[in-house]
């Protein structure tokens, strides 16, 4: 029996490692395999019921818990940070089933589960980006019928993608599309890189693995290293990949994805990094935002 | 001129061929051993009462529907004729969204009612590759206006229209690409008689301007005196009669189709 | 094979052996036959009158002609075409180019402008569009179509206006064999006289004409000769 064979080695010794049985593990990484070598091809895959509920990032989740080994270092990040609920609490799960060391510095992590952003600092080869992916179908809000979109895929029939693009021209001037931004996969498959910002676009093309998750829509679809992205445009509507204006109040970055910040109710208000622990960094290197004396202690 | 000049004009070869069409629901009949061709520039009318299978031979002719036995040969230029049966999907898709075009009598069924009057038209542009926004845009607005639609609708959505206006629009999305055949599938039906006249106008002139060869489902005679060149008569499955139209309306040689043309009520 | 290759006074026209039958299906299948041995010619310049009582045949053999009515048997040449054995498409563009016909009823989309129901056989055949309006202009004008009524549609006109646009229609392009039925009939005197000069015009150019008229004046006036269609009628 493989579960008898598994090494339990996490505090919570009723768990196998990582949660997931050794079958359930190796069935996804067979998915993960396949979508790795045809990339931006949704794989389906026999998504399992996780102490979780959907939306809360059981793909993602399923995927990490199929690609954590012992000796692996876990971040989780939503939104870019590492403090919020979801992100606590799927880094505890790990820690409770898998034993595995964790971290909130990106160069540290060996596995990176993130939903909403891809972090600021870049990754390298060897670590592994996974994401949570809500709905994994670019097409779907085109074309409801699933037998419709998978054959779309199929004889590369991708009209529709640019229809919605052309809507958004036609109704605001520009694409006005700022998250999950449709891309084309080395000439070939359309794909949705999960509600990240459109400024996270060009970083799809990196040194690390991205895997992206679906629980509930159970699908599996990845990137190889270094594989050609490409974000869908018109030629005289390029791509740009957009943020707010302005600097990181905290640490003054103007190069940084930024969240807007309500401070008081008289509607003041900040814009700090959504990458926390890339904040932290750069304060810890001593660059200092408008604001960033008052916060000067940092949170990593 | 020559007199006989007009034989220049003629085309040789026929752009649609179609021989010994068969389609069975079971042990029913859809229709039987069909075959006809149709020229460069010529419309065709397929008339009968409901259950005829005049629509199941348009939906084995346009692809969406496999028929169990016959060709249905299409003249794909420089491979010449050539059995769209035995194309594979992809190549079939291709056609049916670059030569091929297809109006379906209820708008809604050819239309997506939840992208503008410009998408619509659109679509099909960039589904062959148009990547240039404000040349699709062009295209779409001369569309528009080709089929009578006021450029500022440009950006309405079609449920927001009236189902003449839709009509019209489901066949200026299908024209775009400059196909050279087109299904139509009772496009006049379910309209008002005045908004029906302006169609038949506009898609007569489509037809002699384009050089557009088409294939029509009608049960209205009327529609087909004014618009197609050619008949077929069809009853339980099978073809009964064919001809040029005047001639099939006027001095009708099979039973069915005397009965057909004197059971039209008069105005 | 072009009537022009050929010598002058060759015909454009020509019927021999032509019969008809019409069959009523729905009533027991009773084959009525109604004409047999049809022969007749019409060389280019010339215009002949078809005559006979009233049910001899005349319309019957005008529509067998225009490819209207299937016939049973015999040949109906015109331009070199065999109308009774030719193909469909054969037919409509020997309609197109060559063969004009002038019927008694006025068939047209309804809401099409008057000008441009003129001015159609003209597109058909390649003319650009400003050309065919400006000689369907002209035509209308000649027919004394009030200026105003051009941009509506003639199914809403009067007998007599809808018979001068079905002449402009027939008389747009400049065929070279024409079938006209009853031109003249329902016209004013000044209308007739007009028409009658249209057919005078035709004839000077070259096309071969076969008509119906009741109208004897006419006939005297414009036909070369006669042929009476009674001759080709079956008792039935």
């Amino acid at each position: 029996m493989t579960e008898a064979e598994s090494r339990v080695e996490a505090p919570g010794a009723d768990y196998n490692f990582a949660y997931l049985d050794e079958q359930t593990k190796r069935m996804i990484r067979r998915a993960l395999l396949k979508a790795l070598a045809v990339p931006g091809y949704q794989v389906p895959f026999a998504s399992r019921e996780m102490p979780m509920p959907y939306g809360w990032g059981t793909g993602g989740v399923q995927v990490s818990a199929a690609v954590l080994v012992p000796g692996d270092r876990l971040k989780v990040i939503d939104q870019g940070a590492d403090d919020t609920t979801n992100a606590v609490s799927i880094r505890k799960f790990f820690q409770k089933t898998a034993g595995i060391a964790v971290t909130g510095h990106t160069g540290e992590a060996t596995v990176i589960q993130t939903r909403h952003r891809i972090p600021e600092a870049p990754l390298t080869e060897g670590q592994i980006l996974v994401y949570q992916v809500p709905i994994p179908e670019p097409l779907r809000f085109l074309e409801p019928r699933e037998t419709e979109t998978r054959r779309m895929h199929a004889l590369e029939e991708y009209g529709l993608m640019h229809v919605k693009l052309y809507e958004d021209i036609a109704r605001h001037g520009e694409i006005a599309t700022a998250y999950a931004y449709p891309v084309q996969i080395e000439g070939r498959y359309v794909m949705d890189p999960s509600p990240i910002p459109k400024f996270d676009n060009p970083k799809l093309r990196m040194a690390a693995i991205q895997l992206f998750g679906a629980g509930r829509e159970q699908r599996i679809y990845a990137l190889p290293p270094y594989t050609e992205v490409v974000s869908l445009d018109f030629e005289d509507h390029p791509f740009v990949p957009g943020k707010a204006e302005g600097a990181c109040a905290l640490c003054g970055s103007e190069t940084s994805y930024l969240d807007e910040v309500i401070v008081d109710d008289r509607g003041g208000r900040m814009f700090v990094c959504s990458d926390t622990d890339y904040c932290a960094g750069r304060r810890a290197a001593g660059h200092v935002g408008a604001e960033g004396a008052a916060a000067g202690e940092g949170r990593a | 001129m020559r007199a006989d000049a007009f034989r220049a004009e003629a085309p040789v070869a026929p752009l649609l061929s179609v021989r010994g069409l068969t389609k069975r629901y079971g042990g029913r009949v859809g229709c039987e051993d069909v075959g006809f061709d149709l020229y460069p520039g010529e419309v065709m009318g397929i008339v009968g009462e409901s259950g005829s299978g005049k629509s199941t031979l348009l939906n084995c002719l346009a692809g969406h529907l496999r028929p169990d036995a016959g060709e249905v040969l299409f003249d794909l230029g420089e491979e010449g004729l050539c059995d769209t049966l035995a194309l594979s999907e992809p190549e079939r898709r291709r056609l049916a969204r670059t030569d091929w075009a297809f109006v379906h009598q209820n708008p809604r069924d050819g239309l997506r009612m939840t992208v503008s009057a410009g998408g619509n038209v659109g679509e099909r542009l960039m589904a062959v590759g148009a990547r240039n926004y404000g040349a699709i845009r062009a295209s779409a607005l001369d569309w528009l206006g080709r089929v009578e639609i006021a450029a500022d609708r440009i950006d309405d959505r079609p449920a927001a229209f009236s189902g003449g206006m839709q009509q019209r629009l489901q066949i200026a999305r299908n024209l775009v690409t400059g196909p050279r055949l087109v299904f139509m599938d009772e496009p006049t039906g379910g309209l008002d008689v005045s908004v029906q006249a302006r169609l038949l106008d506009l898609l007569r002139g489509l037809v002699r301007d384009m050089g557009l060869s088409a294939v029509i489902v009608t049960h209205d005679l009327a529609v087909v005196r004014l618009l197609a060149h050619r008949l077929m008569v069809m009853k339980g499955g099978r073809v009964v009669e064919t001809g040029l139209t005047d001639q099939v309306l006027d001095d009708p040689q099979h039973g069915y189709t005397q009965l057909l043309v004197s059971s039209v009520l008069q105005v | 094979m072009g009537i022009w290759a050929k010598k002058k006074d060759e015909a454009m026209i020509e019927l021999s052996g032509v019969a008809k039958s019409f069959t009523l299906y729905n009533q027991g299948g009773a084959a009525i036959p109604v004409m047999a041995g049809a022969a007749l010619s019409v060389a280019p310049g010339e215009c002949v009158a078809l005559t006979g009582a009233s049910g001899a045949g005349k319309s019957t053999l005008m529509r067998m002609i225009h490819g209207n009515y299937l016939a049973a048997s015999g040949r109906i040449v015109v331009g070199g075409l065999d109308v009774a054995a030719a193909e469909p498409r054969e037919i409509l563009a020997l309609r197109r180019h060559v063969l004009g016909y002038v019927s008694q009823f006025l068939r047209v989309v309804p809401r099409v402008p008057t000008l441009d129901v003129v001015a159609e056989p003209l597109l058909a055949v390649g003319v650009p569009v400003e050309a065919a309006r400006d000689r369907a202009a002209a035509l209308l004008a000649r027919l004394n179509i009030p200026r105003p009524l051009w941009d509506l549609s003639p199914t809403t006109f009067s007998g007599g206006e809808q018979q001068r646009v079905n002449i402009a229609r027939g008389f747009a392009h400049d065929y070279p064999a024409l079938l006209l039925d009853e031109p003249t009939a329902s016209l004013d005197p000044g209308n007739r006289e007009v028409v009658l000069g249209l057919i005078e015009a035709a004839k000077a150019r070259g096309a071969a004409i076969l008509g119906i008229f009741h109208d004897a004046g006419a006939r005297a006036r414009v036909c070369d000769r006669e042929v009476d269609v009674s001759a080709f009628a079956v008792a039935p």
